[in-house]
C-alpha cells in the first residue's frame, strides 16, 4: 500500500512528524473553540447581568481557594428534577463574567449556581464552620478558619485592574472605590452602601457574619454565595428568543 | 580531582548556561520573596530561591568532580547509555506513587468518615483532592513517562541521550513543579481548572522545563543510528507536543501582581469551560493515554519477545488516536449552557475514539501471539496484558458515557469517579508497574526481580482492590443519578439531596478498602523494588549490541 510506504518519510524526519502531529491535534480544538467567540447566539441576551462586587470577588476567591468546586457544581441542566430542585436551567450570560468558570464536574454535595438567597446569612455561618450541626448526615469539611481570619484585601483594586484589562466592564471609578464598595457591602449603616448598590445594581449588603466590627473571609464568602443565580431577570427572560 | 590538575577542563555551554539561569532565576526568587504579597507566593519563591542554591552547589560540584573530557557518546563501538537520569526516575516514580494511591486512601476514607477532615483547612477533603491527582497523574505517571521516555528513546535509537545537564534539568525541575504544586494546593493556591490547578508562575516554570524537554527528546533522535523513528517515540512525541499546546492554552492568565500568588484567567465563562475540558480530556488522552501507549508498544513486545502485532495497524492507531482524540472535550459539558453543536461534536468523535482505541489495544495483546504461555510463568506481563484489557474496558466505557442520554444520568455521579479510576489505576497503574518491574532489573544490571511471588501479590491485592473500587462506585454512581431524578406519585421528588448521600456511605467504604487494597500492593512493590537494587542478584551487563526494535512488517 503507497500510503502506507510513503510514512517512512514521517518515520526517517523527526521534525517533519512533530510538526504532523501538531498540525493533526490543532484541528479539533480550532473547529469546537473559536466559533464560540464570534458566534453571536453563543452567548443569550439578559437583563442583569453585572460583574462581581469586590466583595463577591473576594468571596469568590476563598471558594476557590477551599476547592469547593471539588464537590459542588453551578450549572444547572435542563431536566425537570434539576430545574424542580435546583430553579431554572443556568445560562451562558451568567458565567461570563467568571473566571475560571465554576461549573464543576461532580456533585458529592449539591448544585450551587442558584444558592443566593435560599438560606439565611446565619445558616450559611454556622453550616460553613460545622456543616453537621445544621445538616447532620452531611459529609462536607467543617471550614472553621474562614470565620476566624480577616479579610486580605490589598490586592483588591489590582484584581479589579486585571479583570477590566481582560474586558470586564469594571469602569475606572468601579476601580478607584474598590475598597469602600468592599467594606459597604459588609455594613448596611454605613455610608457608601448607595454609591455600592448605584455601582452594583441588587448588590446583598448585609453584616454576614453578624459582625460588623471585623471584616473577616466569612463576610466575603457568604456574599458570593448570596448572589449566586440571582442576577438574571427571568421574569423578563425570552427563552425564545435565545433558541440556538 | 581538582581543576587545577585539569589545567584544559573548561565549561560547557550547558554548564555557563545553566549556572547563569540559576543565578538570575535564584534572585529574582529572592526579590519576590521579599516582597510577596501573600504567604504561599513568599513560601514558595523561597522553595525556588533554595532550589537555585543547591541546584548551583550540584553543578559546581558536578564540574570540578567529573573528568575534563565528557563522556564519550560510545564505547568499543557501541552506545554509552546515560542511564543514571533513568534509574532516579524510576525510584521516584515509586516513590510519588505510593505517596499519591496513600492520599488517595486518605480522601476516600473523608467521603465516608467526614470527621477526618479534623476541622483543619491545610487536610480538608477539597484541598487535598487536587494533591491526589496531581501526585498519581503528574507526579507518579509523569516521573512514569520521563524515565520510560528517557530510557526508550536511547534504546531504540541506539544513541546516548542528547545533553549531559538538560536531562537532569527537565528531572529536577519537574519534580520541582510537583513539590510547588503540591504545597500550593495546602496552602490554598489553586487556579480550580482541574487537573491544571498550579497558578500561573508553576504553569510558567513548568512551559520551560518542557520545551527542555522536548529539545532533549528530539536531539536524542537526531543522533539516531537507526533510519527509523520506532513507534514509540512517535507516541512520546506526540504526548509532549501535544502536552505543551494545552497546557499553554489553558493556563493563559494574568497575574494580579508578579509578587501576587493570584491570576486571572483569559477565557471566561462558557468559553473558560471549553478550553478547560479540550485540556482536561486531552490530560486523558495525551498523558494518561499517548504516554502510556508508548510504554505499552515498548515494553510488551520487549518483555514478550515478540514483535509489535502489525505496523500497519499502529500507523493507523496513531494518527486516528491523535485525531480524534482531541475533538472528545465537549462530552463533559453535555447540557450545560455550552451550545449543542459544540456537544454534538464531542459526543460523536467520543463514539468514534472506541474504534482507535481498540485498535490498539488489540495491537498491544496480539503482540503476545505464540507467547500466550508467558501470562502463566511471568507475573510482570500478565500485569501488563492485564492492563491492556482495563485499558479496552475503561474506552469502550468512556464513548458510552459520551453518549448524551447515558451521561444524563452519569454525569456529576460517582459513576465518573470510576470510570477514571478503571482507566487510572487498571490502565496506566498496571502499565507502569509493569515498566518499572521490567526496567529496574535492566537498570541495576540484576539477574531478576528480588521477588516475583510478590509481584504476584501485589497484582492479586490491587485486581481485587480495583474491582471493589469500580463496582462499588457502578452501584453508587448509579443510584445517585437514579435518585435525584426520582419522582413520587405525587408528581414531587422523591428524595432530598442529603438522601442521596446518606445512601453513599456504605459504598465510600467498600472503595476505601478497595483503595487501602491498591495502597498495600504499591507498598509490596516498594519493598520488592528496594531489594531488587538493594539485594537483588548482579549480572555482568551484556555487551553485545542489543537488536533494535523492530515492528512486524
Amino acid at each position: 500500500m503507497s500510503i502506507m510506504k510513503r510514512h517512512t518519510i514521517l518515520e526517517k524526519n523527526s521534525l517533519l512528524l512533530t510538526v504532523s502531529i501538531l498540525v493533526v491535534v490543532s484541528i479539533g480544538g480550532l473547529v469546537e473553540i473559536v466559533p464560540l467567540f464570534y458566534l453571536k447566539s453563543t452567548i443569550e441576551k439578559v437583563e442583569g447581568m453585572r460583574p462581581y462586587t469586590p466583595l463577591e470577588l473576594a468571596g469568590r476567591e476563598i471558594y476557590v481557594r477551599e476547592g469547593c468546586y471539588v464537590c459542588h457544581s453551578q450549572m444547572i441542566r435542563p431536566m425537570r428534577d434539576e430545574i424542580d430542585r435546583y430553579g431554572h436551567y443556568s445560562l451562558a450570560a451568567e458565567s461570563m463574567y467568571d473566571r475560571p468558570f465554576q461549573w464543576g464536574s461532580k456533585r458529592s454535595g449539591p448544585d450551587l449556581a442558584r444558592v443566593g438567597g435560599k438560606y439565611s446569612d446565619q445558616w450559611h455561618m454556622e453550616h460553613l464552620i460545622n456543616p453537621q450541626a445544621v445538616v447532620p448526615a452531611s459529609i462536607m469539611p467543617g471550614y472553621p478558619h474562614i470565620a476566624e481570619r480577616d479579610l486580605e484585601v490589598n490586592v483588591v483594586r489590582e484584581t479589579l485592574r486585571t479583570h477590566q484589562f481582560l474586558g470586564v466592564p469594571y469602569s475606572q471609578e468601579k476601580i478607584d472605590n474598590a475598597l469602600a464598595d468592599l467594606r459597604a457591602q459588609a455594613n448596611p449603616d454605613s455610608e457608601g452602601v448607595d454609591a455600592l448598590l448605584e455601582r452594583y445594581p441588587k448588590a446583598v449588603v448585609s453584616d454576614f457574619d453578624g459582625d460588623t466590627s471585623r471584616l473577616t473571609e466569612m463576610d466575603a464568602l457568604i456574599a458570593y454565595l448570596q448572589m449566586l443565580g440571582t442576577l438574571v431577570d427571568f421574569s423578563i427572560y425570552d427563552n425564545k428568543a435565545n433558541l440556538r | 580531582m581538582s581543576a587545577a590538575m585539569n589545567s584544559h577542563k573548561t565549561m560547557t555551554i550547558g554548564e555557563g548556561g545553566l549556572l547563569a539561569f540559576i543565578v538570575v532565576g535564584g534572585l529574582t526568587s529572592l526579590v519576590v520573596a521579599g516582597r510577596a504579597l501573600d504567604t504561599p507566593m513568599q513560601i514558595h519563591s523561597f522553595i525556588f530561591a533554595l532550589a537555585a542554591v543547591l541546584a548551583g552547589i550540584a553543578v559546581l560540584k558536578r564540574y570540578y568532580d567529573r573528568p575534563a573530557e565528557l563522556p564519550p557518546q560510545e564505547i568499543d563501538g557501541l552506545p554509552n547509555y546515560n542511564m543514571g537520569i533513568v534509574k532516579f526516575l524510576t525510584v521516584i516514580s515509586v516513590f510519588w506513587g505510593v505517596v499519591g494511591f496513600l492520599v488517595g486512601l486518605i480522601i476516600s476514607l473523608q467521603l465516608a468518615w467526614p470527621a477526618l477532615n479534623f476541622d483543619f483547612e491545610y487536610v480538608a477533603f477539597s484541598r487535598l483532592r487536587p494533591v491526589h491527582t496531581s501526585a498519581v497523574i503528574f507526579a507518579f505517571g509523569g516521573n512514569v513517562l520521563l524515565a520510560t521516555s528517557f530510557y526508550v528513546v536511547q534504546k531504540t535509537c541506539r544513541a546516548r541521550l542528547a545533553g549531559e545537564l538538560a536531562p537532569w534539568f527537565v528531572a529536577i525541575g519537574y519534580n520541582l513543579f510537583i513539590v510547588i504544586a503540591a504545597t500550593g494546593y495546602v496552602l490554598g493556591v489553586t487556579q480550580s481548572k482541574e487537573y491544571a490547578e498550579p497558578e500561573w508562575y508553576a504553569d510558567l516554570w513548568l512551559t520551560i522545563v518542557w520545551v527542555v524537554y522536548l529539545l532533549v527528546f528530539l536531539g536524542t533522535l537526531w543522533k539516531r543510528k537507526e533510519p527509523h523513528i520506532y513507534v514509540a517515540n512517535w507516541f512520546y512525541l506526540a504526548f509532549i507536543v501535544t502536552i505543551a499546546m494545552l497546557h499553554i492554552v489553558n493556563n493563559l492568565t494574568i497575574p494580579v501582581s508578579i509578587f501576587s500568588s493570584k491570576s486571572v484567567i483569559v477565557w471566561s465563562g462558557i468559553q473558560d469551560a471549553m478550553v478547560q475540558w479540550w485540556y482536561g480530556h486531552n490530560a486523558v488522552g495525551f498523558f494518561l493515554t499517548a504516554g502510556f501507549l508508548a510504554i505499552m508498544y515498548y515494553f510488551i513486545p520487549k518483555r514478550a519477545e515478540r514483535p509489535v502485532y502489525s505496523y500497519r495497524l499502529s500507523i493507523v492507531h496513531f494518527w486516528s488516536l491523535i485525531f480524534i482524540y482531541i475533538w472528545a472535550g465537549p462530552h463533559h459539558l453535555h447540557y450545560t449552557a455550552v451550545p449543542q453543536w459544540a456537544q454534538t461534536l464531542g459526543m460523536t468523535f467520543s463514539i468514534m475514539l472506541w474504534m482507535p482505541s481498540w485498535g490498539g489495544m488489540i495491537n498491544g495483546l496480539m503482540t503476545l501471539s505464540g507467547a500466550w504461555d508467558k501470562l502463566r510463568t511471568d507475573p510482570v506481563l500478565r500485569m501488563m496484558v492485564v492492563s491492556v484489557a482495563f485499558y479496552g474496558m475503561s474506552t469502550f466505557e468512556g464513548p458510552l458515557m459520551s453518549v448524551r442520554a447515558v451521561n444524563s444520568l452519569s454525569h456529576y455521579t460517582d459513576w465518573t469517579i470510576g470510570h477514571v479510576h478503571s482507566g487510572a489505576m487498571g490502565w496506566v497503574g498496571y502499565i507502569s508497574f509493569g515498566a518499572l518491574y521490567c526496567l529496574v532489573p535492566w537498570l541495576w544490571n540484576r539477574k531478576a526481580l528480588y521477588s516475583e511471588k510478590l509481584v504476584s501479590w501485589h497484582f492479586w491485592l490491587s485486581t481485587i482492590g480495583i474491582v471493589l473500587y469500580i463496582t462499588s462506585m457502578w452501584v453508587a454512581g448509579i443510584m445517585q443519578g437514579l435518585m435525584w431524578r426520582a419522582y413520587t406519585e405525587l408528581g414531587f421528588l422523591q428524595f432530598a439531596f442529603i438522601e442521596t448521600v446518606e445512601a453513599m456511605h456504605p459504598f465510600y467504604v467498600i472503595r476505601a478498602l478497595g483503595g487501602l487494597l491498591f495502597v498495600l500492593g504499591s507498598f509490596v512493590m516498594a519493598y520488592n523494588i528496594y531489594m531488587t537494587i538493594r539485594h537483588g542478584e548482579r549480572e555482568e551487563p551484556t555487551r553485545e549490541a542489543a537488536p533494535g526494535m523492530v515492528p512486524a512488517e
